[in-house]
C-alpha cells in the first residue's frame, strides 16, 4: 500500500509508468499537463478542468488554522466560480523556485497566510476570470464587455448564449494575463466573507484517510528512530552499533551529524526498540551544568542591568516616576513551553547522488527545501519537498527544520532507499524550539488622582531572533521582543497613551533553543502589561475598565474590542456570588483582540473558568465561522499554557518527557466561549494567533478579582490559588 | 504469526507479541488512520475499539488483541454510510488539523454506545483525548448532535 500526498497523484501516475527513479515527482505542472493531456492552468493560481472543477493552488499550508479555505474563498470570489466545484493543491517549493517564485512566500506563520497574500491571490482569481470571459467572447466573436459570469457560467447577454469555465479554460490559458486587475469591493463579496465549512475536512479528516506526513509511504521505504544528545549543544562521544545490528528488522545504525544517532529498520517500532537497546556515550559539554535556577538568576540580573535595548520610549520615565504620588512595582516570569503538536516531528527522505526528495509537514516548504539541499550536498534545483497538511504547527514547524535535516542526513547514508524518520513524543518534548523564557519588572507611577503618569517595563530574557534569524537583529536589538508594545505601526502597537513610558529589553540568551510559539512574544507581553494595568487600577482604587479607558482615547480600535467584551459580559453589573471577572486587550499580527473571563476558585484552590467573552477586529473577516474556531481554540492553547505547561531544565536538559508531565487542557476544563467578530473592513489582520494573547491575562485578572491573589509566575499548577 | 481481526477482516501478521497494537495496526496491517501521539496512553490519538470498548492502542501489546474484534476509524462507517459521530463532525465542521480526531471520534462512538444521551458531565468524565487545536466546544456540540440523531 502506498500513500501519496494529494498534489503528487497525477505526477506519480506518470512516473510510475515511466522507467527510472522509483518515485519521480520531479515533473513540473507544464510537462505533466503535456504528458497527460491534463487541464492547463489559466494562471499560476487557477486550473479549470473540463468538468468545471476549479483547482486553486495554495502556497500557504494548512495546519488546522483554516487559511486554506479562506484563501480558496478569496480566489473563488474574484473568479466568480461555483464554490461547490472548488478544490485545491499545494505547489511545491521546487516548482516555485523553477518558476521564479510565482506563488510568492510559502511561509505559514505570524498569522500571515491571508493578510500577507490576499492581494495577489485575489488578483490571480480576478485575472483568471477576465481571461476566461475573454476566451468565451473570442469563441463567440463578440466583445468581452457583452459577457457576464456567475458561478462559472459565462453568458453573452445580448443573445443569451452560455458556456462554462471548463469549456473555455484551454483557450483562456493561451491568452495574455491582464496586469493588476481590479478587485471587488468586499461589500459585494458572495463567497469570501461567508461562514463556509472547511474544504479540507470533507471527507478525509473524518474517515482516517487524511494522509499526514507521518502516514506517508513510498515504495521500499525503511523507518528510522533517533536519539539526540539530551543536553542541547552536546555531542555523541561513541555508540556500540554491534550491540543492536542483529536485532529483528534492523538495517543500519548511523550517526546523524555530531549530536545524534539513528537506527534504521524495517518498521519504526523495530527501529525504536533497537535504539532503546543501543549503548550511546554522550559528551554533554558545559551546558550540562545549567538548570532552571541558574537561568532564572541570569534573567533576574537583567531586570536591573544598565544595558538594555529600547523598544518604546515616550517622555521621561525616570522623572515621571520620581514625580509620581505613588509607585507600584511587580516582577513577572514566563517559562519555557513546548509546542506539543499532536503529530510529532517527522520527515521521509530519498537521497541519490543526483537528487534528493523529502515528504514532510512544514510551515515553510521553501526553507525545508533549502535545508534539504544543504544536508543533501546538492543544489536546490536537484531537490524537492512534497508537503501535506500538518498535524499541528503552532510555530514549531516554522522555527526549525531540524527533523528534515536529520531525515536527509540519515537517507544520505542509505542511497536510493527512502527513509522515514519519526520522533517519539519524548524526542519532541526534549528537543523542541521552546517558547522563550523571560521575566519582566514593571514600575508604574500614579499621580494624586490615580492617573498613570509613568511606566517602565524592563523585559529580560531570550531573543528568538538572535538564535534563529540573527540577520534580523538591529545593532544587536531584537525588535520582535516588543510585540504588542510598540509605539505604533500596523503589526502590534500598545493601546495606551502613557506620558512617560519606557519599554526596554535586556537580552539574556540560554542554551535552550527558542522558537516561534503560537502568539510568540505577545503572549508574555500581554500578561505583563495587562495584569500590571489591573494592579495599577486596583492600587488607584479604580475600576480596571475605567482606568484603561482613560488611557485609550487615541486608540479607538483597541478600545472598541475592549468595550465590546465589557458590554457582553455585563461589566457594569456585579458578577454572581463567588465569581471573579477580569478583562484585557492587546494588539498583534495586525488585529485587535480583547477578552473578559468569569472564574471561580474553590476553597481548596481549584480554578474553574466558567465563561469567556472574546472580541476580534481582524479588519476583513474572510470566513467568520473559521475565525470563531480559531478564537475558541486559542483559549485551549493559551489556557493550557497558563494552567499546566512549563518545561524545566535540570542538568542542561528538559525534564518533561511526555503529556504525563506536560499536560494540556482536556474537554472537562474547556470554558464556554462567546465570540464577537467585529471587522472594521479597513485593514487586513491575522486570526490564528491574536486571541492567544488575551486568554491568560483575562483569567489571571479574574482570579485576582475572586481571590485577591496576584499570580506573577506560571503555570498555575505550581501556585496556591486559595483565597489570600 | 498473530491473527488480528481489524474492521471485520483477518490479518495474519509477523510481529512480536509485545509490539504495541498501535504500531501493528499502522505498520503491519497498514491502516494509518489510527494515530501516534504519545505512546503512553495519555493523549488518546490512538483510540480504537476492542470488542466494542474504547482502548488506547499504544498501551496494549498486540498479543493481547489477537482474535478480538478491532475497529479502527477506517471501520467506523458501515456500508458506505458515515457513523452518526462522523456525520456530526462533518455537519459541525469539528476538525481543525484533524490529527487527533480519529481517536476523538472513536472515543465518542464508544461513549455513545454505552450512554446514548450523555450529559455534559458524562462527556467531561468520559472524554479525555487531547486536541491541541482546541476543538473541544465543537466536539461537545458534535456529541450532543450525534446523540440527538441516534
Amino acid at each position: 500500500m502506498t500513500y501519496m500526498p494529494k498534489i503528487d497523484r497525477r505526477a506519480f501516475l506518470i512516473s510510475s509508468a515511466a522507467a527510472g527513479l522509483s518515485i519521480g515527482f520531479n515533473i513540473p505542472f507544464e510537462d505533466e499537463a503535456a504528458a497527460q493531456g491534463a487541464p492547463p492552468e489559466v494562471n499560476a493560481w487557477v486550473v479549470v478542468k473540463p468538468d468545471d472543477t476549479v483547482v486553486v493552488r495554495v502556497a500557504r499550508v494548512e495546519m488546522g488554522q483554516g487559511s486554506l479555505t479562506g484563501l480558496c474563498q478569496l480566489v473563488a470570489e474574484e473568479l466568480d466560480c461555483d464554490w461547490s466545484k472548488v478544490t485545491w493543491e499545494y505547489p511545491t517549493p521546487g516548482q516555485n523556485l523553477a518558476r521564479n517564485r510565482v506563488w510568492g512566500n510559502f511561509q505559514t506563520a505570524g498569522s500571515q497566510a491571508i493578510r500577507q497574500s490576499q492581494k495577489y491571490v485575489r488578483e490571480g482569481g480576478a485575472a483568471a476570470r477576465i481571461m476566461l470571459i475573454q476566451a468565451a467572447a473570442n469563441a463567440w466573436k463578440v466583445p468581452a464587455s457583452e459577457c457576464s459570469v456567475s458561478a462559472g457560467v459565462i453568458t453573452h447577454k445580448p443573445t443569451g448564449r452560455t458556456t462554462t469555465y471548463g469549456k473555455v479554460a484551454e483557450a483562456a490559458s493561451k491568452l495574455e494575463a491582464p496586469k493588476e486587475p481590479a478587485l471587488k469591493d468586499p461589500k459585494d463579496w458572495k463567497i469570501a466573507g461567508k461562514p463556509l465549512k472547511r474544504i479540507d475536512t470533507i471527507p478525509d479528516k473524518i474517515t482516517g484517510k487524511q494522509v499526514y506526513s507521518i502516514d506517508i509511504r513510498v515504495p521500499g521505504m525503511l523507518n528510522a528512530a533517533i536519539k539526540d544528545c539530551p543536553v542541547f549543544g552536546g555531542k555523541v562521544k561513541s555508540f556500540d552499533a554491534a550491540k543492536v545490528t542483529g536485532m529483528k528488522g534492523v538495517k543500519k545504525v548511523v550517526p546523524v551529524g555530531e549530536t545524534a544517532v539513528a537506527v534504521v529498520a524495517d518498521t519504526w517500532w523495530h527501529a525504536k526498540s533497537a535504539l532503546e537497546a543501543l549503548p550511546i556515550m554522550w559528551d554533554e559539554g558545559p551546558n550540562a551544568k545549567v538548570s532552571s535556577a541558574t537561568i532564572a538568576d541570569m534573567l533576574k540580573e537583567g531586570l536591573t542591568a544598565e544595558q538594555a535595548f529600547v523598544g518604546n520610549k515616550q517622555g521621561d520615565v525616570k522623572a515621571g516616576l520620581a514625580g509620581a504620588a505613588k509607585t507600584v512595582e511587580a516582577t513577572y516570569a514566563y517559562p519555557f513551553q513546548n509546542h506539543a503538536t499532536m503529530e510529532p516531528m517527522n520527515a521521509t527522505a530519498l537521497w541519490t547522488q543526483d537528487r534528493c526528495e523529502v515528504w514532510t509537514a512544514t510551515q515553510n516548504a521553501e526553507t525545508a527545501l533549502a535545508v534539504t539541499a544543504a544536508a543533501a550536498g546538492l543544489p536546490p534545483n536537484k531537490c524537492e519537498v512534497y508537503r501535506v497538511h500538518l498535524g499541528g504547527g503552532f510555530g514549531r514547524r516554522a522555527s526549525s527544520h531540524d527533523y528534515v535535516q536529520q531525515a536527509v542526513l540519515i537517507a544520505k547514508q542509505m542511497p536510493g532507499t527512502p527513509v522515514k524518520l519519526i520522533w517519539s513524543r519524548e524526542d519532541d518534548m526534549t528537543h523542541g524550539r521552546y517558547h522563550p523564557i523571560t521575566q519582566c519588572k514593571l514600575t508604574g507611577g500614579l499621580d494624586k488622582d490615580g492617573n498613570l503618569v509613568a511606566l517602565h517595563m524592563r523585559l529580560s530574557g531570550q531573543s528568538i531572533v538572535a538564535n534563529l534569524l540573527p540577520q534580523l537583529l538591529r545593532d544587536g536589538m531584537d525588535p520582535f521582543v516588543f510585540q504588542g508594545l510598540n509605539p505604533g505601526g500596523a503589526e502590534g502597537a500598545i493601546g495606551y497613551a502613557i506620558p512617560n513610558l519606557l519599554v526596554d529589553h535586556a537580552m539574556r540568551n540560554t542554551h535552550v533553543p527558542p522558537g516561534f510559539w503560537r502568539g510568540v512574544n505577545n503572549n508574555q507581553n500581554s500578561i505583563y502589561l495587562e495584569c500590571f494595568m489591573d494592579e495599577l487600577a486596583h492600587t488607584a482604587g479604580q475600576d480596571p475598565l475605567a482606568f484603561r479607558r482613560k488611557l485609550m482615547a487615541n486608540h479607538p480600535k483597541h478600545l472598541a474590542v475592549l468595550n465590546a467584551v465589557a458590554e457582553k459580559i455585563g461589566w457594569d453589573k456585579p458578577a454572581a456570588e463567588g465569581i471573579g471577572r477580569g478583562l484585557c486587550q492587546h494588539m498583534g499580527y495586525g488585529s485587535y483582540v480583547a477578552a473578559a473571563a468569569e472564574v471561580s476558585v474553590s476553597p481548596s484552590g481549584e480554578l474553574k473558568v466558567h465563561r469567556i467573552v472574546a472580541a476580534t477586529n481582524c479588519g476583513h473577516a474572510v470566513n467568520p465561522q473559521q475565525i470563531q474556531a480559531q478564537i475558541e481554540g486559542s483559549f485551549v492553547y493559551g489556557l493550557s499554557a497558563l494552567i499546566h505547561q512549563e518545561c524545566t531544565v535540570k542538568d542542561g536538559r528538559i525534564e518533561q518527557q511526555n503529556f504525563d508531565t506536560y499536560n494540556c487542557m482536556r474537554i472537562d476544563e474547556m470554558p464556554k466561549v462567546e465570540t464577537i467578530i467585529m471587522p472594521s473592513n479597513d485593514f487586513w489582520g491575522g486570526v490564528g494567533e491574536p486571541t492567544i494573547f488575551v486568554a491568560a491575562p483575562a483569567v489571571l485578572n479574574a482570579i485576582f478579582a475572586v481571590t485577591g491573589k496576584r499570580i506573577r509566575s506560571f503555570p498555575l499548577k505550581n501556585q496556591d490559588l486559595r483565597r489570600a | 504469526m498473530i491473527r488480528l481481526i481489524v474492521n471485520g477482516k483477518p490479518h495474519d501478521i509477523d510481529v512480536e507479541p509485545d509490539t504495541p497494537l498501535l504500531w501493528a495496526i499502522r505498520e503491519n496491517v497498514g491502516l494509518t488512520g489510527t494515530k501516534y501521539g504519545c505512546g503512553i496512553a495519555q493523549c488518546g490519538a490512538c483510540t480504537v475499539h476492542i470488542d466494542g470498548v474504547a482502548t488506547r492502542s499504544c498501551g496494549m501489546p498486540v498479543g493481547d488483541a489477537a482474535g478480538k474484534q478491532i475497529t479502527t476509524i477506517e471501520g467506523l462507517a458501515q456500508n458506505g454510510t458515515l457513523h452518526p459521530v462522523q456525520q456530526a463532525w462533518l455537519d459541525g465542521d469539528v476538525p481543525q488539523c484533524g490529527y487527533c480526531q480519529s481517536g476523538m471520534m472513536m472515543a465518542v462512538a464508544a461513549l455513545l454506545k454505552e450512554n446514548p444521551k450523555p450529559t455534559d458531565a458524562d462527556i467531561d468524565a468520559a472524554i479525555s483525548n487531547i486536541c491541541r487545536c482546541g476543538t473541544y466546544l465543537r466536539v461537545r456540540a458534535g456529541i450532543h448532535a450525534a446523540a440527538a440523531k441516534a
